[in-house]
Order: C-alpha cells, then sequence, then structure tokens
C-alpha cells in the first residue's frame, strides 16, 4: 500500500521584483510518498486555487533532471537533501510525517526574485553569449572523423559539459559566485580540440561577463560542488582559474581579443 | 487548400542538390533588410535561429523557458542517426532513406525522408565542429551503437544525455548571434497568434509572461519550430510547458494540421503511481536489449504481486508469460515501440498487469545479471537503475522493473512542403512540430536528427529562397502597426480576457486531466468507431464545461502560471477533437494508430494502401464547425510497400 504523509510547508511568497516578500505556512495532508518535490507543490497549488488563493510560482519543465529549469532552496540546501539530485527528481519518501519543509528562492544578488520561488537567471545566458561558443558556421565543418579525440580528453569535457545550468552552485555560494558553472563551460569547450582556436579569447571573455554581472569571486568554501545536481567537480573552478592565468598573460604581451 | 508538395524534379539522389542551386539567392549585403521571426529554440528552432543569424538575417527568436538552453530537446537521452558508415557495416544514405520510409508504415514522403538521410552526416559534422562531446572509441573516433532495433550502428550518443549536449551545440550558436545583437532572443514569452497580411505570414502576437504584456512582432517570414503536441494526452514524457498553441493558432489562421493522429506510445516508461502524477518519465529503450518483458500467466498471480502479497521474484518460470517473445520469436523483447506497447496494453487489460494500478508489466533483468554478471549490467545501464530506483524506491537488481507505455512523440503536426512551407506563404515549419518525416511511427534516434537537419541545413536555405523570391524591396516593408496587427491583437486580448473573467470552479489543471483521461482511454493505444465518435462528443461536451467553468486565479499582468496553463489546455481542447477526427477518418491500422477494426486474425496491425496511401490534412473551417479533409497523395517511386514484419 502506498504510505502518505502529512506536512506543514513554509514557503517565500514574494508578488513580483519590487515586494518585500515573506514565508507563508501552509498545511498539506495526504502527500503520497510516491509524489515528486514538484507534484507536491502542485498539489498545494491545486490546494490554494481552490481556495480562491494564487499558487505558488515556480520554475520547472522538464521534470526529469535535465533542462535545469528547477529553481528552489529547500531546508536550507538548493535542489534539496538528497546529493546529485535536482528539485523535480526528489521524492516526497524522502520527508518523514509531520515535518516541517521551508521552501526558498535562489538567493543570490545577480539572481533578482521575480516572483515567489521564480528568479531571473539570465545572468548566466550572458556569460555564455560573451564567449561560450565554439565558431563554427553551419556547412562549414570538416569530417567529424577528421580529428580524433583521445577518449580521456572526449570524456573529460564530457563531464564538464554535464552542467545543467540551474544556478544551484550560485546559490549555494556565499559570494554568489558562478566559478563553478563557468569554469565547467571553459572547461568543456578549452579541452577539446576544436575549441582551442578561440581560448583565450573565450576565457577572458566569459570572466569579464561574470565580473561585470555582479558574481563573486571564488573562496574555496565548496558549497557549489555539494549542491551541485550534476556532480559537476571543484576541479573545473581550478581548470578556469589555469586557463585564466594563461590567457592573462598572453593578453599582457600581445592582446588576444 | 493547396497541398502541393513542391518535390523538385529529377532522380531522388540529386533534388535537393539541384533544388539548392535553382533557389533565388539573396545578396549578402542585403540580408541584413530582413527579419525573420523564429518561435521555438529547440533544435530545429535554435539552429535556425542561429543559421539564418550567421548568414545575416536580423533574427528575433522566441521561447517560453527562462533560457532558450531548456527547450524539451534537452531530455532526449538515446542518441541520433546519421549515414557516416563508420562501422562499415553496409549503412548509407539510401538504407537510411529506405529504414525511414519502412519504419514510418509507408506514410512519409519520399522526398524529405531522402533529404533528411542526405544531410544527415552533415549534421554530426557540425555538431562536432561545435563542441559536441559525442562518446568516442579509445582510438579516439566517433563511436556508435545500435539503437531502436536497427541492423546498422548508426546511432552517435553523448551519455544518456545527447538531446542535452545536441541542444547545447544550437544554443551555444545561438548565444554567439545574440551576443552579436543579430538575433534578438524572448525568453519568457509565449507566442499567441500569428498576422497575416495578404495572404503571407508577416508577424507573431506574443505574451510577455513576466509582465503580461501583450507585444506585436513584425517580420519577413516566421518559422514555427515548437515541438510535439503529446501533453494532449496530459500525461506524457514531455515537458510541462510542451502545448500546441502556436501549431494549433497557425491552424486556425489557415495552415493545414497534418495527420494529427500519428502518435508515437513509447512502450518503457516508468508506471503512473496514481492520481497525483504530473508526468511520466522515459526508460531508454536499450534496456530492453538484455531485459526481458513479461506478465503473470495467471490473474490470481498479478493479483497477488499488485496487493504485495507476493514477490514477482517467487513466481516461476512456467508461470511468467514472455509474450513478446512467444509472440515475436524473431524480433522477441526487441519489436517495434507501437507492437510492444499495444502487447503491453492486452496484457493488462486481459487482468495481468502489475504494479499498484494494475497498469504495468515487468522488465527483468534476473537473467541478464545471472549470465553477465551484475557489473556488466551496472556497466551497460547503471545510470538508467539509478534513475529507476530514484523515482519509484524499488532496486531493479533485486526486484524486476516496472514499465508501462506511454505518449512520447507526435508524427503529426503541421503540414509543409518540400521547402517546409505551410499552406500559409511565409511560414516554414520545423522539427516536431512539422509532419514531414516520419510518417505513422517514428524510429528512435531520428527525431534530433530532423530536427537538426531542418535547422542547419534546410530552413536556412529555404527561408532565403522565400525572401529571395519576395524581392528586397518588400524587405521591412510591413511593420507592426499595420492594421492586421491591431485586429489580432485585439482577438489575443478578448482571448485573454474572457478566460480570466468565466469565474467558475474548476482549475485548468482540472480541465486538463479529464481531457487526457479521455484522449488515452478512447484515442490511445487501440482506437475503436465507436471509442473515437464517443471521445468527440465527450470532448465537446468539456469544452463548453471549460467555457463556463473554468477558474483562474490571479491577474492578467503579472506572472500567472494559471492563465498560461487555461491557455494551452483550452487549444488542446479544441486540437484534441481534430486529433480524434483524424483517428475516426483514417480506417487502417498503421504504424502509431491503431484501429481495433484493422487487424489481422493473430492481431497485427492492417494498413490499407489502396485507400489511405495519404496524408490527411485538415482546414479550420470556423468554431463548432467540422473541419475540412483534404488529401495529399504519398507516390512511391523507389520503395516498394511491404506489409511490416517481425515475427
Ligand atoms: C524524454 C524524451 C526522450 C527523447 N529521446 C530521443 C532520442 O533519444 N533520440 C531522438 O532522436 N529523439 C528523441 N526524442 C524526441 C526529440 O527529443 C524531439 O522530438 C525533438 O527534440 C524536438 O525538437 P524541436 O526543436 O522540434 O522542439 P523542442 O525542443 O520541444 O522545442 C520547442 C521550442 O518551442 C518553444 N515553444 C513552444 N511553444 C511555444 C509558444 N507557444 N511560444 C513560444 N515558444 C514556444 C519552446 O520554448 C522551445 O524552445 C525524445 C523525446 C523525449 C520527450
Ligand atoms: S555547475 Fe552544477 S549547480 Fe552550477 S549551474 Fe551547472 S549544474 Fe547547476
Ligand atoms: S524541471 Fe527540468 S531539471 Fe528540474
Amino acid at each position: 500500500m502506498e504510505k502518505t504523509m502529512n506536512l506543514t510547508i513554509r514557503v517565500w511568497r514574494q508578488k513580483n521584483r519590487l515586494d518585500v516578500g515573506k514565508f507563508a505556512e501552509y498545511k498539506l495532508a495526504n502527500i503520497s510518498e510516491d509524489s515528486s518535490f514538484l507534484e507536491m507543490l502542485d498539489i498545494l497549488s491545486e490546494q490554494l486555487v481552490a481556495d480562491g488563493h494564487e499558487p505558488v510560482a515556480f520554475d520547472h519543465d522538464c521534470r526529469e533532471g535535465i533542462c535545469g529549469m528547477c529553481s528552489m532552496t529547500i531546508n536550507g540546501i538548493p535542489h534539496g537533501p538528497e546529493s546529485g539530485t535536482t528539485a523535480c527528481q526528489l521524492h516526497m519518501r524522502h520527508f518523514h510525517d509531520g515535518q516541517t519543509i521551508t521552501i526558498e528562492p535562489w538567493r543570490a544578488k545577480p539572481f533578482p526574485v521575480i516572483k515567489d520561488l521564480v528568479v531571473d537567471r539570465t545572468p548566466l545566458d550572458k556569460i555564455i553569449q560573451a564567449g561560450g561558443f565554439i565558431t563554427a558556421r553551419a556547412g562549414s565543418a570538416v569530417d567529424a572523423n577528421a580529428m580524433p579525440i583521445a577518449k580521456g580528453i572526449a570524456d573529460y569535457a564530457m563531464d564538464a559539459a554535464a552542467c545543467i545550468g540551474c544556478g544551484a552552485c550560485v546559490a549555494a555560494c556565499p559570494n554568489a559566485s558562478a566559478m563553478l558553472f563557468t569554469g565547467a563551460k571553459v572547461a568543456h569547450m578549452n579541452s577539446l580540440p576544436q575549441g582551442k582556436a578561440e581560448k583565450d579569447r573565450r576565457t577572458l571573455a566569459m570572466v569579464t561577463t561574470m565580473d561585470g554581472e555582479g558574481f563573486g569571486g571564488c573562496t574555496n568554501i565548496g558549497e557549489c560542488e555539494a549542491a551541485c545536481p550534476k556532480s559537476i567537480p571543484l576541479d573545473m573552478i581550478a581548470h578556469l582559474n589555469r586557463d585564466y592565468a594563461v590567457a592573462q598573460m598572453k593578453n599582457f604581451f600581445k592582446p588576444v581579443a | 487548400m493547396n497541398l502541393d508538395s513542391k518535390i523538385p524534379e529529377g532522380p531522388l539522389a540529386q533534388k535537393w542538390t539541384s533544388h539548392k542551386f535553382n533557389m533565388k539567392l539573396v545578396n549578402p549585403a542585403n540580408r541584413r533588410k530582413y527579419n525573420v521571426i523564429v518561435v521555438g529554440s529547440g533544435l530545429a528552432g535554435g539552429a535556425a535561429a542561429a543559421s539564418l543569424a550567421e548568414q545575416g538575417y536580423n533574427v528575433s527568436c522566441f521561447c517560453y523557458q527562462d533560457s532558450p538552453r531548456r527547450a524539451h530537446s534537452i531530455a532526449a537521452q538515446g542518441g541520433i542517426n546519421a549515414s557516416k558508415n563508420y562501422q562499415n557495416d553496409g549503412d548509407s544514405v539510401h538504407r537510411l532513406f529506405y529504414d525511414t520510409v519502412k519504419g514510418g508504415d509507408y506514410r512519409a514522403r519520399e522526398a524529405n525522408v531522402y533529404r533528411l538521410a542526405e544531410v544527415s552526416s552533415d549534421i554530426i559534422d557540425q555538431c562536432v565542429a561545435n563542441g559536441v562531446p559525442f562518446a568516442r572509441e579509445y582510438g579516439g573516433y566517433l563511436a556508435n551503437r545500435s539503437f531502436g532495433g536497427a541492423q546498422v550502428s548508426r546511432t552517435f550518443y553523448a551519455r544518456g544525455q545527447t538531446g542535452q549536449q545536441l541542444l547545447l551545440g544550437a544554443y551555444s550558436a545561438l548565444s554567439k548571434q545574440i551576443g552579436l545583437g543579430k538575433v534578438k532572443m524572448y525568453n519568457r514569452h509565449e507566442m499567441l497568434d500569428v498576422v497575416k497580411v495578404d495572404g503571407h505570414a508577416k508577424g507573431v502576437i506574443v505574451r510577455n509572461m513576466v509582465t503580461g504584456e501583450i507585444s506585436r512582432h513584425a517580420g519577413d517570414a516566421v518559422v514555427i519550430a515548437t515541438g510535439g503536441y503529446g501533453n494532449v494526452f496530459f500525461l506524457s514524457t514531455n515537458a510541462q510547458g510542451c502545448n500546441v498553441t502556436a501549431a494549433h493558432r497557425a491552424y486556425r489562421r489557415g495552415a493545414g494540421m497534418a495527420n494529427p493522429c500519428y502518435t508515437q506510445i513509447h512502450p518503457t516508461c516508468i508506471p503512473v503511481h496514481g492520481d497525483q502524477q504530473s508526468k511520466l518519465t522515459l526508460m531508454s529503450e536499450s534496456l530492453r536489449n538484455d531485459g526481458r518483458v513479461w506478465a503473470p500467466k495467471d490473474k490470481e498471480t498479478a493479483k497477488k504481486i499488485r496487493e504485495g502479497k507476493l514477490d514477482p521474484n517467487a513466481v516461476p518460470d512456467e508461470e511468467r508469460d514472455y509474450y513478446l517473445e512467444r509472440k515475436y520469436p524473431s524480433f522477441g523483447n526487441l519489436a517495434p515501440r507501437d507492437i510492444s506497447s499495444r502487447a503491453a496494453k492486452e496484457a493488462c487489460d486481459d487482468g495481468r498487469g502489475v504494479a499498484t494500478t494494475g497498469l504495468g508489466v515487468f522488465l527483468d533483468f534476473r537473467d541478464a545479471i545471472k549470465r553477465d554478471g551484475q557489473k556488466a549490467i551496472e556497466e551497460r545501464y547503471g545510470n538508467l537503475f539509478e534513475m529507476y530506483q530514484c523515482i519509484t524506491g524499488d532496486n531493479p537488481y533485486e526486484t524486476p522493473m516496472m514499465i508501462f507505455p506511454a505518449v512520447h512523440y507526435t508524427m503529426g503536426g503541421l503540414w509543409v512542403d518540400y521547402n517546409l512551407q505551410s499552406t500559409i506563404p511565409g511560414m516554414f515549419v520545423g522539427g516536431e512540430a512539422n509532419f514531414s518525416d516520419h510518417g505513422a511511427n517514428r524510429l528512435g534516434a531520428s527525431a534530433l536528427m530532423q530536427g537538426l537537419a531542418d535547422g542547419y541545413f534546410v530552413l536556412p536555405y529555404t527561408v532565403g529562397n522565400y525572401l529571395g523570391e519576395q524581392g528586397v524591396a518588400a524587405a521591412g516593408k510591413v511593420t507592426a502597426d499595420h492594421p492586421a496587427f491591431a485586429e489580432v491583437e485585439a482577438d489575443v486580448k478578448s482571448r485573454i480576457d474572457k478566460l480570466m473573467s468565466i469565474g467558475g470552479t474548476e482549475s485548468p489543471r482540472s480541465f486538463h486531466k479529464r481531457l487526457g483521461n479521455i484522449m488515452w482511454e478512447k484515442c490511445g493505444m487501440s482506437r475503436t468507431k465507436e471509442s473515437l465518435t464517443a471521445a468527440i462528443e465527450e470532448i465537446q461536451a468539456l469544452r463548453k464545461e471549460f467555457w463556463s467553468n473554468l477558474k483562474v486565479v490571479g491577474d492578467a499582468d503579472s506572472l500567472n502560471p494559471e492563465l498560461e496553463r487555461a491557455g494551452r489546455v483550452a487549444d488542446f481542447m479544441e486540437f484534441g477533437e481534430i486529433l480524434c477526427r483524424d483517428a475516426l477518418m483514417r480506417e487502417e491500422s498503421c504504424g502509431g494508430h491503431f484501429r481495433a477494426e484493422h487487424q489481422t486474425d493473430d492481431g497485427e496491425a492492417k494498413r490499407d494502401d489502396d485507400n489511405f496511401a495519404f496524408v490527411g490534412v485538415w482546414e479550420y473551417k470556423g468554431d463548432d464547425v467540422a473541419p475540412a479533409l483534404h488529401k495529399e497523395p504519398l507516390v512511391y517511386e523507389n520503395i516498394k510497400l511491404a506489409t511490416r514484419s517481425y515475427k
């Protein structure tokens, strides 16, 4: 038989960017332990709607841990207590009857709250727009097997490319640093032979944009790695620092951009 | 309705090359005078927007998520096909073409499919150049696998996240163009209607989902790449926001809707756990390479398992019905998607289903683990087993997995000609939103291929050709202050007002669930004249109820997920009826469309090539008026029609 639980949900309510916002508390009964966390929020929404209130706004789409849209801090941890799991892949069997669950939006200066749990993460897109690409116009590519890539390098690039751009790393970091996100993209592209031509330009441009968008620096706290649903390792930040130092030096002698 | 498919003259293998040569070109210096609107940022839309901008056109691109990187293409796991023949196992453009037409149960257009197979190689080249980290062998060359029962290994993949990596490739190219100012990106904007001027598509009306502002956007051409309509069934493997709104609104403005009844049901999804469920999760089809599918032979046994009184491992072999192996000895557990799905439904209809709901069958790895060892299975499927355990709480190494079919992909969509132009001139449709390449059934790993083919290699040419034909004097002539824009904008606004003001008692989600239930029960894996006739009546009644008893809380001038869903459900309600009408009209079984009246003695699909070798295209005739059916005959010059057999 499926088990159910009764819960108290403490959730952040904020009308819009300008509103100050506050926590509201709701009771939920008979939540199946097989439900996902977001299904629990769906039920809360239906309950609020039935009472004539606005449901809690939250971002979500794929609900299978890959689009990076869901974004909420659950009991103080971005994406909740299960490691390597997005909020949408978290299931209620990890909670217990009678528990109070606190849900907040990503708290980070570069991510202003739009409404309730929904924040504006476009600064992450801006970092990519600055240099997170390998220029190869459609139609200009050589045969895919023309350039062999050692499996180790391809695997490393894939590890880095697994980032879903959710921003949990930023939310977890006391400095609101986006180094893990940026490092993952830089490591992915800079390590591939195809990405070498633009390596220095890419690194400088992305870091400059990252700073310009108001993300903080990295002070090696490591909260980002712990919160990352794709377990992107801190090594990516080291990779970024290395490539950045090299690019800066080259740029000093002969501007790369 | 003019259904001229505009297939170029000449031999099949020369058509695309000669067509490209005959196209009107736009001088590079003149391209910046044109604006192209691209709705959607998935593989099709993202690649098209980036490529058109690279060519020099100004592009406006729209998506409903907070970033173009989140389009649902991201969720594809398995892989992407291409006829590279890197494995030296006999693949070729012609074989991929042939497999796709056959897999589609001979309901796709030959010339389009051939072009798809032809450009498939270029796609892999392009993706690698953009930094997509495909799986590689130790020698450094690209790895391939066989997928979805194909006889050759032509599938390229990037771990279990091929879709994400391909989309990030297109997204990075798109991002570069956004950074350069060639693409203006509109995140969190939903397209709600198309604007036509003198019969040509000249723009769209969109709603800013954060502020509620309705705005007009004019362009010289419009590309719709808004994905599939699987969510008409409520539960599907699609993302929550996937919708038919863009396509359906275009249909209401005169675009033909083709083959909506062709929907694909994927056999290996995690079963529904209860009525609180919001979506279904796909488990990669590759699991069927080693897992054996079974249901108990006996209803009593099934009942005991459902009630948790019997451990499935304790059921002896002679009491298990390995029904795929029994019915299809040569393909066994690898029988195609449509066939496997129906067989699972039959077992459950027979009262032999498992899972708490009775809607599930087993996918058992016991024998594979015995044969190859747990370690080997872990290496092959470790991440999938983890995902299964994360969702269900069961450990599939110890207790057999449970699976059930779910709606996964929609082959039907807006009708397009060879140029991917709809029946509205100037409106092009790419990716899952069009009907073009998969006939009545899509092969695994072919949707990603089609999305990128359309986006990188077809639309950039055919849209340019259209713009060239219109002439540079026409560039940017129509602006958003044209009266046609005001008219459509007023329509959009009054519809929103209407949704907001009904003041009933039932939520949009509740209506969506009820619609999905009708669709799944009466127009799902097996359809009959009775079920479809009933479905149409029920949907009409539900629609009336919707417009008189809908409750939308909040307001229209801010972020309002209830209003968003209400608008989408309203369109699904109209579209669902067309889907059922199409299924009712098609008195045959083919691919994903199974009419119980049309089956062979041993329960296999029976096609009717004499009467139904055509594309069924529906034309909007007004609210509460039946749409008109038009037919585009399918002519096969290079492939002989045959009956699919997987026995
Ligand atoms: C779980 C899953 C696994 C899959 N696995 C595979 C696989 O292994 N191999 C394979 O080949 N295929 C697979 N498919 C199918 C394939 O992923 C899709 O068919 C394909 O990616 C669709 O791409 P698209 O560009 O047409 O649409 P999408 O990627 O869905 O993009 C649609 C875009 O349109 C936008 N949009 C939609 N409506 C509106 C609107 N009204 N206004 C503004 N914007 C709008 C969205 O924001 C989005 O940007 C899978 C599908 C699913 C669901
Ligand atoms: S690094 Fe991890 S936490 Fe940060 S955006 Fe990427 S996936 Fe999210
Ligand atoms: S909703 Fe897509 S990752 Fe959570």
